[in-house]
């Protein structure tokens, strides 16, 4: 479902040139459960980034469900971002204007589906995330573990084939963390494919495929049992 | 996007910062509000203008000695010749037209007028009967200038409404004798009528026959003829007649100025059309600034809520609809301020009107719709710029910023 040939990112930074991803070869089966690990700076942020759209690769092909992505214009790839991948965000990266309903109703309103529809949706996920009573509470009236379950309602309200965390539970602690990480593997079990980027091995080693970066290089890739 | 949910996103984006959006609302508002009312102003005054003309005479025609030659710097008259006078003949030989309905000759002057020790120094019209209807004048007392033979001087007056208060007092005016110059006059009439009249302010005017004024100032020179058509439409006969019978008159030369009532109308009235215009246009400059207003509010907005364009692009949203997004915003500050400022401008024009009742204010149509126009005009240029700002952010770097 994901395919990604010889993917280079390279960041110029005044006359310093950093090969963020170095010839990059990745194959990603709908519904894999895969944890991105290794050190700071060895391009995990930056492989999430290119996987989800939000950023191009400066050469490469990447086949998102045997489409080539890297031509696409801006109106497709936003398409195809709202359609397709769900985002889950260190910091949560909720409007603290919008109550809960509203930050998960958000996607379904830029895509322009009815309020009854998108309000219903809203509450059904909300309610199978436990958080049936926290409808109308605003980001700052929630904890942090009911916050970062709001963001996944939010990411998965349009049913994405992908789910990308990046350090879902880097602001988190160990308990909410935990709650966290088994909520997205839930999710998981429905069949969307499940990226996580973390520094915690606990949580990386939970994954079917465990990926190693080292410098911008996939060093290990192994695949449980 | 629908509609209603982008408009309900932009009321909730504006609805978390009040103070900078009454801010806006205020510039815009007070800019289209200035518009509105000096816009009324002007209005008012150029109504106010052609009421006036009305009131001092219909279908007037007017008559100078002399020709105001304006093409051409050569002199008309031959060396030696001097430009004929406009007599009291003059006047005589243009009532016979069928377009004439009155003719009024004007001598003028000035002259002490006396009673029982006090003395006063006032203007002295000398006319005929028919100046009263000419000019639209009323009395207060009496009667005005007696009909008959014009080249008669009888001795009588009919003087201002201040002549009569400073020479009389509260006493009785009517039958008394005053003197004029070095002649006796017995004042028959008092006018009721306020304002200027040519220049001259009709409280403070002694009015003779033509004959005596002649006598009084020693020449044979009018001042100035005034001629009333029978109807708008045959005041262009009139002026044919009066060139050609001074023409025939002062052998073949037609030294006089004709002008009418309309184009001095039509004068006025593209002045302060002009003046409204440009007022209006300087309150429009009062627009401009809002809008760069706008423009720096937005900025700071789109800086202030880089995660926010950041999330979204992560969500899907498109440029456009980012772009949308915030023009939305500075359309609803812009129209809102604009729709404030209309209702504004005219309470406050209305509050003026009641303050001084004899100005027609009203803000031109013209005024009100360009008014709102260019303030949503500017409101959606000026934030042009921040929305494509934020449109283009890179949606990495967006969201990392916190
Ligand atoms: N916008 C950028 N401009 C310049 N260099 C960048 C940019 N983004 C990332 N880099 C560089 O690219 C490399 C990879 O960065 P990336 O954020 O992908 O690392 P990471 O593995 O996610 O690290 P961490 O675990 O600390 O989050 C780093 O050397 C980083 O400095
Ligand atoms: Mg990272």
């Amino acid at each position: 479902m994901i395919e990604l040939q010889q993917i280079n990112r390279i960041f110029t930074v005044g006359d310093q040139q950093v090969h963020a991803l170095d010839h990059v070869d990745l194959s990603i089966q709908s519904g894999e459960y895969l944890s991105i690990m290794g050190p700071s700076g060895s391009g995990k942020s930056t492989l999430l980034n290119i996987i989800g759209l939000l950023d191009r690769p400066t050469s490469g092909t990447y086949l998102l469900e045997q489409h080539n992505v890297t031509s696409m214009n801006d109106d497709t790839l936003a398409h195809t971002r709202r359609n397709k991948i769900g985002f889950v965000f260190q910091f949560f990266q909720l409007l603290p204007r919008l109550t809960a309903l509203e930050n998960v109703e958000l996607p379904m309103v830029l895509e322009g589906i009815p309020p009854a529809e998108r309000r219903q949706a809203a509450t059904e996920t909300l309610n199978t995330m436990g958080l049936g009573e926290r409808l109308h509470h605003r980001p700052d009236q929630l904890s942090g573990g009911q916050r970062q379950r709001v963001a996944i309602a939010r990411a998965t309200i349009m049913k994405p084939a992908v789910i990308l965390a990046d350090e879902p539970t880097g602001n988190l602690d160990r308990h909410s963390g935990k709650d966290v990480i088994e909520l997205l593997e839930q999710l998981n079990k429905t069949n969307m494919t499940l990226i996580i980027v973390t520094h915690d091995p606990e949580i990386g080693l939970r994954a079917t495929r465990q990926i190693r970066m080292v410098d911008g290089r996939v060093m290990e890739d192994n695949h449980k049992r | 996007m629908r509609l209603p949910d982008t408009l309900q996103y932009a009321v909730s984006a504006l609805s978390r910062h009040r103070i900078r959006t009454v801010l806006i609302l205020a510039a815009m508002s007070i800019g289209v509000a200035s518009i509105v009312i000096l816009t009324s102003l002007g209005q008012g005054a150029q109504r106010y203008v052609r009421g006036e003309f009305a009131s001092l005479g219909t279908n007037l025609v007017i008559v100078f000695p002399g020709r105001k030659e304006t093409t051409g710097g050569a002199p008309t008259m031959f060396i030696g010749e001097t430009p004929r006078d406009l007599t009291l003949n003059d006047a005589q030989a243009l009532k016979y037209h069928y377009a004439v309905r009155r003719v009024a000759p004007i001598f003028i002057g000035q002259a002490g007028v006396s009673y029982g020790g006090k003395e006063r120094e006032v203007p002295i019209l000398g006319s005929t009967t028919e100046l009263l209807r000419v000019r639209h004048w009323r009395l207060s007392q009496g009667r005005f200038l007696p009909k008959g033979d014009i080249n008669r001087a009888t001795p009588v007056c009919v003087i201002g409404a201040k002549v009569k208060r400073e020479l009389f007092g509260p006493e009785n005016a009517l039958g008394e004798w005053v003197r004029i110059g070095d002649r006796r006059f017995r004042v028959i009439g008092i006018l009721a009528s306020e304002g200027r009249s040519i220049g001259l302010d009709v409280q403070e005017l002694a009015i003779i026959p033509a004959a005596s004024a002649q006598m009084l100032f020693n020449t044979p020179s009018l001042f100035r003829i005034l001629i009333e058509a029978k109807s708008r439409e045959s005041v262009p006969a009139v002026i044919s007649h009066v060139e050609q019978t001074i023409a025939e008159r002062h052998q073949g030369e037609k030294d006089v100025t004709v002008i009418t009532q309309d184009a001095v109308l039509a004068t006025f009235d593209r002045i302060l059309g002009a003046l409204t215009m440009t007022v209006g246009g300087i309150a429009a400059i009062s627009l401009v600034v809002a809008g760069i207003l706008i423009m720096n509010i937005m900025l700071v907005s789109v800086s202030q809520r880089t995660a926010e364009i950041g999330l979204l692009k992560a969500l899907g949203s498109p440029r456009k609809q980012i772009t949308l997004l915030f023009l939305t915003e500075a359309f609803l500050l812009s129209a809102i301020g604009a729709v404030i400022g209309v209702a504004f401008g005219h309470a406050v024009s209305w509050l003026i009107g009641r303050a001084y009742p004899d100005l027609p204010l009203g803000a031109p149509l013209w005024a009100v719709v360009s008014s709102v126009v260019v303030a949503i005009g500017t409101g959606l240029l000026f934030a042009a710029l921040p929305a494509r700002r934020a449109a283009r952010l890179d949606p990495v770097e967006a969201l990392a910023h916190r």
